[in-house]
């Protein structure tokens, strides 16, 4: 299920994490069975934006608008998403 | 003075209630068992907790018991937490779920099920958790699969039961499930009563631990295998709830609050009730919650050791249980003077495993409850 291309796939938030900002610790997470991961505020830009299927390509396009000139930033949303495909917290959108 | 903690009670566990169908002996709940539910906390109470928890940070939030299926305002409560923005697990033997309820519940936004077992076959289960519930939970376990809900099996080990890991684990992996939790019951409530039966060999734990491997060895990516030892084997102690005070609530029935679910063993202390106090007060300022945060609590040899922050001297409440006061360190570390009382206690465990002992467990009933509190007015 994990297994997916990057580059053409839609994909989404594993719909068995939750998402969310938390005030009492000042950031996002996500939550999972009796568990929380604290979410960087990059990796929370990109999470925020895979809650209705997405694509990579989408991704950037709209990181790029929101943050003009910023070196480097496929790159970095590439990378973040292949780990996030590994940890699942990303699933496939089946067309 | 007020005092506040930068800590947040990030775990939120709501006894919903006391009353269960399942009678385990290893259960870590008081041996005293309330008469009767009228003095639970009613919904409306729980929102109320539910909020106060949520406002201070709280936000993994347990239904446990007892049996939470119990509770017929169960998918109420259920609805609010979600809508608070609580990750929301149901700790429960299954007794009592459908899949009409399932259903229910994951809509209500339920997130995750955690199904106990308490032994690996139909025979067994009903020996050790005195309910014919085997082929019950195995239905559920498939329905909540089907119905794409998380879900953990948790099976309690022990010494009457850790032979049989390998047909536990047979069973979930044909399933189909992915987290299995396999957890030596700890000592605390019925568990301490029957510790004597509880307690395993080194033999049968290494046993375990072996056949745990290959499982996670061939299943790999497929089924987690999480193996928690007792820590009576070790010779370092766990710290309390990841540090008393510091992550850690719980809620019981009748609405006292609790730093870990053993805490009422402790004499002296008193529990704060969410019926007379805010959560927030309970939290930053009750003397309770401020006994043993941090380590400016601790007598020698925990004062003055350089693992003092890695286990926070341990378990306060075997500290009690072993030693006779919570302020010493827990006599599983090798360092501390009562440790010699724990390596008495395993090393009468080292006996062969033997099936008719089964029969000196004492199960968790009203009727048990009774014959033990007469028995210690006897004493005394």
């Amino acid at each position: 299920m994990s297994e997916f291309n990057l580059e053409t796939a839609s994909f989404k938030l594993n719909p068995r994490y939750q998402f969310q900002w938390e005030e009492a610790q000042q950031c996002h997470v996500l939550l999972y069975p009796e568990g929380l991961i604290k979410l960087s505020g990059s990796a929370a830009e990109i999470l925020q934006r895979c809650q209705q299927p997405t694509t990579t390509a989408t991704i950037v396009d709209e990181l790029n608008e929101a943050f003009p000139g910023t070196e480097g930033l496929a790159n970095d949303v590439k990378e973040f998403l292949t780990d996030a495909q590994q940890q699942v917290w990303i699933v496939q959108v089946s067309d | 003075m007020e005092k506040t903690t930068h800590h947040i009670p990030m775990w939120l566990l709501a006894e919903l209630t006391f009353a269960c169908p399942v009678q385990c002996s290893y259960c870590s709940n008081p041996l005293e068992l309330s008469a009767s539910r009228k003095n639970e906390l009613s919904t409306e109470e729980w929102i109320r907790v539910m909020r106060q928890a949520r406002k201070l940070g709280a936000v993994q939030l347990g239904f446990s018991g007892g049996e939470p299926l119990v509770r017929n305002d169960l998918e109420e409560l259920v609805v609010e937490a979600k809508s608070l923005g609580y990750y929301i697990n149901l700790i429960t033997s299954s007794i009592g779920l459908t899949a009409e309820k399932i259903t229910t519940l994951k809509e209500a936004g339920l997130g995750h099920i955690q199904i106990s077992f308490q032994g690996s076959n139909r025979e067994s289960n009903k020996l050790l958790g005195g309910t014919d519930s085997f082929d019950h939970k195995v239905a559920m376990t498939k329905e909540v699969i089907k119905q794409e809900l998380a879900l953990g099996l948790n099976f309690v080990l022990h010494r009457q039961n850790l032979h049989q890991v390998e047909e536990f684990l047979t069973m979930a992996q044909s399933v189909g499930a992915e987290f299995v939790e396999l957890a030596n019951c700890q000592y605390y409530g019925w568990g301490l009563h029957n510790r004597e039966h509880l307690l395993p060999s080194q033999e049968q734990l290494i046993d375990a631990e072996r056949v745990t491997n290959e499982f996670r060895e061939k299943y790999k990516g497929d089924m987690d295998i999480f193996f928690v030892a007792p820590d009576y084997y070790d010779d370092r102690p766990k710290k309390c709830s990841n540090g008393w005070g510091t992550t850690f609530m719980t809620v019981n029935p009748e609405g006292e609050v609790l730093p870990c679910q053993a805490a009422k063993v402790i004499p002296g202390l008193e529990f704060p009730n969410v019926r007379d106090y805010e959560l927030k007060d309970i939290w930053h300022n009750s003397d309770l919650f401020n006994r043993f945060r941090g380590t400016d609590w601790m007598k020698e040899p925990c004062k003055s050791c350089p693992e003092k922050e890695i286990d926070l001297g341990g378990c306060r409440c075997q500290a009690l249980m072993l030693t006779g006061d919570a302020t010493n360190a827990d006599p599983v570390c090798s360092l501390s003077p009562h440790h010699d009382e724990v390596l008495r206690i395993t090393e009468k465990a080292q006996r062969p495993y033997d099936e008719e002992e089964t029969r000196n467990l004492v199960f968790r009933n009203p009727g048990n409850s009774k014959k033990i509190r007469a028995e210690k007015l006897e004493l005394t």
